[in-house]
């Protein structure tokens, strides 16, 4: 089983191929271009230099969201049109699922972070459960967005160690010093930001249990409304 | 499909599959030769962007997202051929809304890399001046053509396919802009455009005097901003006095000192570059008033007349299927890096 791994969600472009249990390819790049840009020539140069049929894979695994909004749609419509030309379906990992799947394995509490403006983070807290000879990500709490103050509440009453990555760590970097009472430590280069073979294995996982969504139905999930939504919505209360 | 809609694509047969997704619709199309749309499906936001009043980026983009493949399958479909047909992928990377652009070029990018098909970026603007020649299949240029919008208002000197001179610009707001804007100050709502028009029809168009700006520097230009507050101001003005307000009135005169000054501007033109033959494009190319004015004044000066059906002056991918065509046929190939330009300038790449 060949799985083709996207993520665009925040400013990791990255792209990978796993097989069986196996990564064959991953290109990542951390860098200010656009993913418009970055994300296809870099899926580009992966197929030339495995020499990949891309007609062999068999799904399309792609970080969906929470993120930047923009960047969630450029991955999602490059997955749509991989899918509805390669007639192949799509797998949707949610984005704080593929990230704490950096640290799959470890017995710590993994909370990643990602910065979502207006003093909020995505977040969620997650657990590796061993079931036989692999370990299995399990959510303590599913990926919301909150206030950094509520999250680290919720990791001091669960009084476990806990490992935080994401580019949300440098964003509040100073109020997890202030405030962890449990001991915590900081994911290192090679895995504290978006990987898309993270994507890849879990959607691997994912699709071997039949979660799998038509390229047609897939659409990003923000975790948020548009700003023009909310506005609405306010006033809507306000007249009310 | 049925047997009798199977295409047998012969060699010298184009097929173009158009993606379009700049602002509210989200359109695909299939184009065969450059003039032929086999489908031309549409899906519209407009019901969204209403209960705002405006085109609701954010929300535009959402939407492009969710129903972007069902567009592709259903124009593929309608037009009885699959991607194997297929002879180029063209898609509107500019002007426009960011993030709307992203999508229809991220997939159109996708489907490209998937199956080897050549890509073709497309100007919004070409696509609207090319929806000319789906129905007036001896049209070709040069003419001059009169773009009208809700973001753009462009008198354009077609000199070739793919080869534009703009020799006047709005310095302001769009025609489109100044519709929308004078509809929701007299309570008509979005889209100003064709309700301005509908209630233009029982006022009376002479019944207020609204200026009309001329450019000093560049008599191509158009201003609508001026007339804009000068409606703004007679609104105001009633209000004041209390006075009630006849809005088919408002409507009427308003519409008529935009379309003097566009009739005015073109009319001006075709004659000054010696040209006969005169288009209009854009959503504003749908009005009646606009439409029958410009027949009017062309028949008397002897000057050809075309304009698309309404169908294909509001966005629509068969437009940029034929505009793709003709790059296509200059050999215009762009790769996977291609991106949205939201200022993308006609006649440049």
């Amino acid at each position: 089983m060949k799985i083709l791994g996207l993520d665009s969600s925040g400013m990791v472009a990255g792209v990978a191929i796993v097989e069986d249990g196996l990564l064959l390819a991953e290109y990542t790049t951390n860098y200010k271009k656009t993913h418009s840009q970055t994300l296809l020539p870099m899926l580009d140069e992966l197929r030339n230099m495995i020499e990949l049929d891309i007609n062999s894979i068999d799904a399309i695994a792609v970080a969906a969201g929470p993120g930047s909004f923009t960047g969630l749609r450029i991955g999602a419509a490059t997955a749509k049109g991989l899918g509805l030309a390669l007639d192949k379906p799509l797998v949707e990992v949610p984005t704080l699922e593929g990230l704490a799947y950096n640290l799959c394995g470890c017995t710590q509490l993994v909370c990643p972070l990602m910065d979502a403006r207006r003093n909020q983070v995505y977040n969620g807290i997650y657990e590796f459960v061993r079931e036989g000879e692999q370990y299995r990500l399990r959510a303590v709490a599913p990926q919301c967005a909150a206030d950094i103050c509520e999250v680290i509440e919720k990791l001091n009453a669960l009084g476990r160690e806990v490992i935080f990555l994401g580019d949300g760590v440098p964003v509040y970097q100073k109020v997890i010093r202030e405030k962890m009472i449990v001991p915590y430590s900081f994911a290192p280069a090679s895995n504290n930001r978006q990987r898309a073979a993270s994507v890849a294995a879990l959607g691997e996982e994912y699709f071997r249990e039949g979660k799998i969504v038509s390229a047609a139905d897939h659409q990003p999930e923000y975790l948020r409304k548009a700003q023009a939504e909310r506005e609405r919505a306010e006033q809507e209360r306000a007249g009310a | 499909m049925t047997d009798t809609n199977i295409k047998q694509p012969t060699e010298q047969d184009v097929y173009i599959l158009a993606i379009e997704s700049s602002c509210d619709e989200t359109a695909a199309a299939v184009v065969k030769n450059g003039r032929e749309v086999l489908s031309n499906v549409i899906s519209s936001q407009i019901a969204i962007h209403t209960l705002y009043g405006g085109v609701v980026p954010e929300l535009a983009s959402r939407k492009h997202i969710e129903k972007i493949n069902q567009v592709i399958e259903e124009a593929l479909k309608e037009a009885g051929v699959t991607l194997k047909d297929i002879t180029a992928i063209a898609v509107t990377y500019g002007p426009g809304l960011v993030g709307a652009l992203l999508v229809g070029v991220s997939a159109a990018k996708a489907i490209s890399f998937a199956t080897g098909i050549p890509l073709i970026g497309v100007h919004h603007i070409e696509g609207h001046i090319s929806a000319n020649y789906i129905e007036n299949k001896e049209l070709e240029p040069p003419f001059v053509c009169l773009v009208a919008s809700g973001g753009h208002s462009h008198l354009v000197v077609v000199k070739d396919y793919g080869e534009y001179e703009i020799i006047g610009r709005t310095r302001d707001d769009a025609a489109g802009e100044a519709f929308d804007k004078v509809a929701r100050a007299i309570g008509l709502g979005y889209p100003g455009g064709p309700k301005i028009d509908k209630l233009s029809k029982e006022g009376n168009p002479d019944a207020i005097h609204f200026p009309r700006a001329v450019i000093a520097e560049n008599e191509y230009d158009f201003s609508f901003s001026g007339l804009k507050s000068a409606v703004l101001n007679y609104l105001n003005g009633c209000q004041m006095k209390g006075e009630e307000v006849n809005a088919a009135d408002v409507a009427a005169s308003f519409q008529k000192a935009v379309i003097d000054v566009l009739v005015d501007h073109s009319v001006h033109a075709v004659k000054e570059y010696k040209f006969d033959k005169f288009a209009i494009a854009g959503g504003v190319a749908s009005n009646s008033s606009l439409r029958n004015a410009l027949a009017e004044e062309c028949k008397k000066k002897g000057i050809d007349f075309y304009h698309p059906s309404p169908i294909y002056c509001t966005d629509n991918a068969a437009m940029i299927g034929v505009a793709g065509y003709y790059e296509y046929l200059k050999g215009v190939r762009d790769g996977y890096d291609l991106n949205a330009v939201p200022n993308l300038k006609l006649g440049e790449r």
